[in-house]
């Protein structure tokens, strides 16, 4: 994401996103009625998704992940919740993992953006999708894409010595530990309940990086 | 092919491709985003209008009015469509409340409506501006209120008694007598309910997230009042179910509607806040279970009552089933009560009965063994029966709890359980605990058809589903070992309504049920191979892609010719199962840590030992095992669909407010398969393994963490709140 591109603090989010839901509590009708006229509901957007430059025109209001679902096609990327709970929805954003629906397209513009379709083909699979297969890191493939994109991006956090909330010591190089890897993966919920596979796969694949 | 005597040798026994560690064949697909699930199917000609529901926001009453005006002349929006519009249809089989149509409200977030326009942006805020005028009426939302005028439920036999309880119970030297509490849970597939409807004529095409295509079609057809032959419904990819997608949901009524309105395919996903009160649930029990012993452990009485509640016209949650069953004991009674309560509809999540009825009893067993003072894996084994303790001239097919019971609490280190509140390490109470599990094995009758054409490929149709299952797989090693050949030369198809009628997914029944299906199409083929050569049917062996009798050979794809040939047939059951008690059996350890200052307790350590017939893909099964075990930890210390008994529906209804257990919730977990074969059960000798896994899971945590606390929690789930009274002083 670039900052400098959409200059709003988080303060100022706060404050608007309250004044719109009052508005809509109020008069919603109206407010659509008036604003059909008044206010571009869309913008012009250009990212990079999967190394390929891609040119949309999105409604304002679109999510980044169902710019890349409905617009692009890119159905790998999944909508399990909405609202940022499930973290199906899983992307990597200049290598940075986030949740595509708590997010809005047009705040990434100029954005390089992988999904689980960039990782790796089916004839071609990144090793962390490797790691999955072997494993049997899933079962219903529904939260699959993102454990998968998390898991990569996770990694990098430990190798930049990111610290979470098991981390003993802030002095000392982040270990790749099972607790490690559990906490920095609680963000992604899979109902199935493979988690103890995907431990499996994510260690087997940061042991070989080591 | 009609199963109707004890399976003998077959091509299965083999076991070349069967029960050997195959990983997932949709693995690939799966891993990188293309395994293409309901909502996401589009082509580029065609350009699906979005659909967005509208919910009740009463939990009964009636519909005065509706005002779509404002919402017709938002921006984008093609049309709206109505409940009144709709009109009252006819409910399909599986449902007990209307999924939509009618001014009546039965529940709360009842589809009333959908908005359908040309961005999911446009009609998701056009909903907001449907203004509706609501006639409400009390409810009925308190489960222990309502039990107050709870009835017998009409199901075929809702009371069993042998022998004389009472009696035996008064005169028992030990006894129990407790009451024991579990939750309204949700089922929380990542996968919302989703569907895309597209209309040609008078012929529907539907993509959806259905567990059981043939249940789904015929209610589809009923409440849309069209021909079954005109709606052809697709459900190849599901993001898990767990018996929230075994019956139609409003998600396809919605985008049938949506669609004929529009004329355009429609698209229609349940937003997550949406799911818990639209769709079904696994409802609450109230839960009494006696049990008197003698000083040796013998169980000489034990009554298990329950009581749930339900929409008018729903059915109970049969928590009482498993005592039937599970222990011996000449003097017995079970009974149930259903309330009526205008909650969203109670149905079917993973183990219905046996999951809650096990979170019960395994407690009580615990309590039981306690007061005797033996062992609870010992006391286990003293009472485990051979027979149907109700129907003694019954036996079971096969029964291996006490192998079970001694594996496991071999490998699990058993012997160390202390006494309860013994083991500290720092700020851990330590503790351990052991429940049974057991699940009833269900068969289905299954279709499928089996065409080997002229290149030697093997391709199954099936309307079979897989929901996370490893259904793709585990039928694609059926067929290649009847067929002789590897599963790479095999391509499986399912969840199509142009395929044969399969027992789809749901009560375990469908990995057994499902391959006995595809085993007797492939009987078929082999026959009608085995005819074309004109080879002696007696000798005939297909192995290593060539099908042999006695010294002529020939490749498959030759026998075949250049047309390929077909094999179509269903499985049908004979009584096997109604003379032989057919169930699966397990046991499960754990090991926990109670934090003395915080009452939050953490799983450390989980195995579970499973006795369920030939296991067909030991990758696959364990997987769904582990799966049951997580959902057994949320069952122990977390879920719990909180009821406004106010206004009348599930509060916490999204993945942040009901707490399903995270990667951080989970430690490695063991599994163990007992090394055995129910010819019985099937020609495959298998029975199902997925819903068995939750069973006794979360009574097992709940007795270690009494153990580690010496604080027994009857009701679920156990959090520390519960606990927290009962722990020892903070020094």
């Amino acid at each position: 994401m670039h900052p400098t591109q959409l200059e709003i603090s988080r303060r100022d989010l706060l404050i608007s996103s309250a004044a719109t839901v009052a508005a809509i509590g109020i008069a919603g009708g109206a407010a659509a009625q008036a604003s059909r006229n008044e206010m571009a509901y869309t913008t012009k957007l250009t990212f990079t998704v999967n190394e390929e430059g891609r040119e949309l025109d999105v409604d304002n209001r679109t999510t980044l992940l169902d710019a890349l679902r409905e617009h692009l096609h890119l159905t790998g990327t999944k909508k399990g919740c909405d609202h940022g709970q499930c973290g199906a929805c899983t992307v990597i954003i200049d290598g940075r993992r986030i949740n595509s629906c708590l997010t809005l397209a047009i705040m990434h513009e100029g954005d390089a953006i992988t999904t689980i379709e960039g990782l790796g083909k089916p004839d071609d699979l990144h090793p962390m999708q490797a790691a999955f297969v072997k494993h049997d890191g899933f079962q219903c493939g529904y939260c699959t894409p993102g454990q998968i994109c998390s898991s990569v991006a996770m990694l990098a956090e430990i190798q930049a010595n990111i610290p979470s909330h098991v981390t003993d010591n802030l002095n000392a190089e982040v270990a790749i530990t099972p607790v490690e890897i559990r906490e920095r993966m609680s963000g992604n919920i899979c109902r199935c309940g493979a988690y103890s596979n995907i431990v499996d796969a994510i260690i087997e694949v940061a042991g070989t990086k080591a | 092919m009609q199963f109707d005597t004890p399976a003998t040798t077959n091509p299965i026994d083999r076991l070349k491709v069967i029960g050997r560690p195959i990983p997932r064949i949709d693995g690939q697909l799966k891993t990188t985003g293309r395994a293409m699930y309901a909502y996401e199917w589009h082509d580029s000609n065609v350009r699906c209008a979005y659909g967005y529901p509208l919910g009740a926001a009463i939990a009964k009453g009636r519909i005065k009015s509706m005002d779509i005006s404002a919402a017709k002349k938002a921006p984008g929006v093609l049309a709206v469509v109505t409940a009144l519009d709709a009109g009252k249809r006819k409910k399909g089989k599986y449902n007990t409340a209307n999924l939509f149509g009618g001014d009546e409200v039965q529940h709360y977030h009842q589809a009333i409506a959908v908005v359908v326009a040309e961005t999911f942006e446009q009609a998701r805020a056009a909903s907001v501006l449907i203004k509706v005028a609501y006639t409400e009426e009390k409810g009925s939302f308190d489960l222990k209120a309502a039990m107050d005028t709870a009835v017998k439920p009409e199901s075929e036999q809702p009371d069993s008694a042998v022998g004389d309880f009472e009696g035996a119970f008064r005169a028992a030297p030990v006894v129990l007598d407790e009451t024991y509490t579990t939750p309204d849970q949700s089922h929380s597939m990542m996968e919302p309910h989703a569907s895309i409807a597209a209309w040609d004529g008078d012929e529907l095409t539907v993509w959806t997230s259905s567990q059981m295509i043939d249940w789904w079609r015929s209610d589809l057809a009923t409440t849309l009042d069209m021909d079954k032959e005109k709606i052809h419904l697709m459900s190849p990819f599901i993001g898990g179910g767990f018996g929230g997608k075994l019956f139609l949901r409003a998600d396809a009524v919605l985008a049938a509607f949506g669609a004929r309105a529009a004329k355009r395919p429609v698209k229609v996903a349940l937003p997550r806040p949406f799911l818990v009160n639209n769709t079904t649930h696994r409802p609450a029990t109230l839960q009494r279970i006696r049990i008197g012993a003698e000083r040796n452990g013998k169980i000489t009485a034990i009554a298990h009552e329950s009581g749930s509640g339900d929409l008018p016209g729903g059915g109970p949650e049969t928590a009482v089933m498993q005592t039937r069953l599970l222990y011996a004991g000449a003097n017995r009674m079970t009974a149930m009560l259903l309330a009526t309560l205008d909650l969203p509809e109670g149905n079917a999540m993973r183990a219905p009965g046996e999951a809650p009825g096990l979170m019960a009893l395994e407690i009580a067993i615990d309590e039981i063994a306690e007061r005797v003072g033996i062992d609870p894996v010992q006391f286990r084994i003293i009472n485990d029966t051979q027979v149907d303790p109700e129907k003694p001239e019954r036996p079971f097919s096969h029964r291996d709890l006490i192998g079970c019971l001694k594996l496991g609490a071999e490998r699990f280190g058993w012997e160390g359980q202390g006494r309860p509140g013994s083991r500290r390490e720092g700020s851990w109470l330590i503790g351990t605990g052991v429940a049974a599990a057991f699940r009833n094995n269900l068969v289905m009758p299954s279709g499928a058809k089996v065409r080997l054409d002229g290149e030697g490929v093997v391709t199954v149709e099936t309307d079979m589903t897989d929901i996370g299952t490893g259904s793709y797989t585990i039928i694609a090693q059926t067929a290649a070992e009847m067929m002789g050949v590897t599963i790479d030369r095999v391509s499986v198809h399912l969840g199509d309504s142009r395929f044969p009628v399969s027992a789809g997914s749901g009560g375990q029944f469908g990995a057994n049920s499902a391959t006995s299906g595809v085993y007797a199409a492939c009987v078929k083929l082999r026959e009608a191979i085995t005819q074309k050569l004109g080879f002696n049917s007696d000798d005939v062996v297909f192995e290593n892609g060539e099908v042999r009798s006695g010294n002529r050979s020939l490749p498959l794809a030759e026998a075949v010719g250049p047309h390929g040939l077909v094999g179509e047939d269903t499985m049908k059951w004979g009584d096997l199962s109604k003379t032989h008690q057919q169930s699966t059996f397990g046991a499960h350890f754990v090991e926990v840590g109670v934090d003395v200052d915080t009452g939050e307790s953490r799983i450390r350590r989980m195995l579970a030992v499973c006795a369920a017939g030939r296991i067909l893909n030991p990758i696959t099964a364990r997987s769904q095992v582990i799966g049951a075990m997580t959902m057994g930890v949320g069952a122990a210390l977390s879920e719990e669909l909180a009821v406004d008994t106010r206004r009348g529906y599930f509060v916490n209804h999204d993945l942040a407010g009901y707490e399903v257990p995270v990667h951080a919730d989970i430690p490695h977990q063991e599994v163990i398969f007992m090394d055995e074969t129910d010819p019985m059960s099937s020609p495959m000798k298998a029975k199902g393994v997925g819903e068995l896994g939750l069973c006794g899971v979360a009574a097992a945590i709940a007795n270690a963490i009494y153990n580690a606390t010496g604080v027994r929690i009857r009701h679920y789930p156990i959090t520390l709140d519960k606990l927290i009274g009962g722990l020892p002083e903070v020094t």
